[in-house]
């Protein structure tokens, strides 16, 4: 049974590493539209004008509110109606991306609040402008706040990559399924895959703790 | 230097100013005394526009404080805070150098050198490359100090300065501030130090309520006050029991 095992291991886990080449792309470019959208509603959030902080608040609610099944489902099989046709891996990172950036804007919006008022009076005491106090201010201190949630948004993204599946994504989980059906060796084939989960999180989680210690020195 | 006419300012039905008028010459130290909620700090806020006032005008260098002028108002004067509001995320040297460089836009390095000799004047040199959480208040507070002579401004508001501090450090700044008037530096002060107010202040204001209720210069205002108010105020600063 284990020499088998690891036979068909050995068999299998060049397919399943083509999967996990295609994860690692919808999860890093999730990531990524997810930190710059996220970035965007909170600081919508923050506005002087309300309607452009209703907008954020509709925003992150109505998205939050939705299964990130059902998004990935619009963005892949109702936008073509509308004349925005995506192929598979496109609409799995924009459908992901959008849904984990109402996360992402929380975790954000978490950081802004953590920076002390008196700061920012400090800074505008010092002539420095509304921009400026943003930059050197506001982003480095709610950053390090917000690296924390940001390290476990970022894990259930990978996990939630897995979605991209229904949406015929050859990533990972698909690579597995197909594999199982076509192999009957549904052992073999699932804990490779929660090994090879395993395999990309626990890292992720290494580089954001390091991160965290690094910020939390200054 | 700074000119504050008939000023006031209610939060909602609170009025924390009324009718507040004082004027700062340049050179003039000059010590805004009297108890908590008198209204002391939100004069200070409202001279350098961190609050904004309902009623009457303050000027800076005959700049008239409002929302236009905030950048170039802010560009003469500098603030000391209670808490000292270091920023955490920055050494003691790049606290020093951010308005310098960031808000005046003068070159980093000299910036730097500047910054140094200002902590040397202090007496944190060594920490310079230290982060503010490292310091000892005093310690911090001198160089919030540092931090409002970089910016060279021509006036420098104090908020308390030396009431976050333990009893034995109070003195390492206070004697910085002595210099610095000795100096010439315009200097308000919000402090609770009567002592440092008799020595040091050209005048003191007592506020109570809002308003200043009596205004002279330092010595004759603390030794002999005329209003009963002052002389409650005093007796139960100065001898608590």
């Amino acid at each position: 049974m284990p020499e088998d095992f690891l036979v068909r291991a050995a068999e299998f886990l060049p397919i399943l590493l083509r999967g996990v080449v295609v994860t690692v792309q919808v999860t890093v470019g999730a990531l990524l539209l997810s930190i710059v959208l996220g970035l965007v509603w909170a600081l919508m959030g923050r506005s002087r004008l309300k309607p452009v902080r209703i907008v954020s608040r509709t925003v992150v609610n109505v998205v939050r509110g939705v299964p990130i099944i059902v998004q990935l489902f619009y963005v892949y099989f109702v936008l073509p109606e509308f004349g925005l046709s995506l192929d598979a891996l496109a609409a799995g990172i924009i459908g992901l991306g959008v849904a984990y950036s109402v996360y992402q804007a929380e975790n954000f919006r978490a950081g802004f609040d953590s920076v002390d008022p008196a700061l920012v009076e400090a800074a505008k005491s010092l002539g420095m402008s509304e921009r400026k106090i943003l930059q050197r201010l506001m982003m480095p201190l709610a950053i390090r706040t917000a690296l924390p949630p940001f390290g476990n948004t970022s894990i259930m993204l990978l996990k939630d990559s897995s979605i991209a599946s229904t949406i015929t994504v050859a990533e990972l989980t698909r690579a597995g399924q197909l594999l199982a059906v076509s192999t009957f060796q549904n052992m073999t084939v699932y804990t490779l895959i929660a090994v090879l989960y395993l395999a990309m999180s626990l890292p992720l989680t290494l580089a954001v703790h390091q991160l965290e210690r690094r910020m939390a020195r200054r | 230097m700074i000119e504050v006419s008939h000023v006031s300012k209610a939060f909602g039905a609170n009025r924390v100013l009324r009718d507040v008028t004082f004027e700062v010459a340049r050179g003039e130290v000059v010590c805004l005394i009297g108890p908590s909620g008198s209204g002391k700090s939100t004069v200070l806020r409202c001279i350098n526009g961190l609050e904004s006032h309902d009623g009457g005008a303050i000027r800076v260098d005959g700049l008239e404080v409002g929302p236009a002028t905030l950048p170039q108002v802010r560009a003469k004067l500098a603030m000391v805070f209670q808490r000292f509001n270091l920023f955490p995320h920055r050494t003691v040297l790049e606290n020093v150098i951010e308005g310098p460089v960031h808000a005046q836009r003068r070159p980093k390095a000299e910036a730097a050198a500047e910054a140094r000799e200002l902590l040397e004047k202090v007496g944190v040199a060594e920490k310079a490359d230290a982060f503010p959480s490292s310091l000892s208040g005093g310690q911090q507070q001198r160089v919030g100090i540092a931090r409002a002579l970089a910016m060279k401004p021509d006036a420098i508001l104090f908020d308390e300065p030396t009431s976050a501090l333990d009893p034995e450090r109070v003195g390492d700044v206070l004697r910085i501030m002595r210099d610095l008037a000795a100096e010439g530096m315009t200097m308000v002060i919000v402090t609770h130090e009567m002592g440092f107010a008799r020595e040091v202040a050209d005048r003191v204001l007592f506020m109570d309520g809002g308003e200043i209720v009596e205004a002279g210069p330092a010595r004759e205002l603390l030794s002999a006050p005329r209003e009963p108010r002052t002389r409650t105020f005093l007796d139960r600063v100065l001898r608590p029991l």
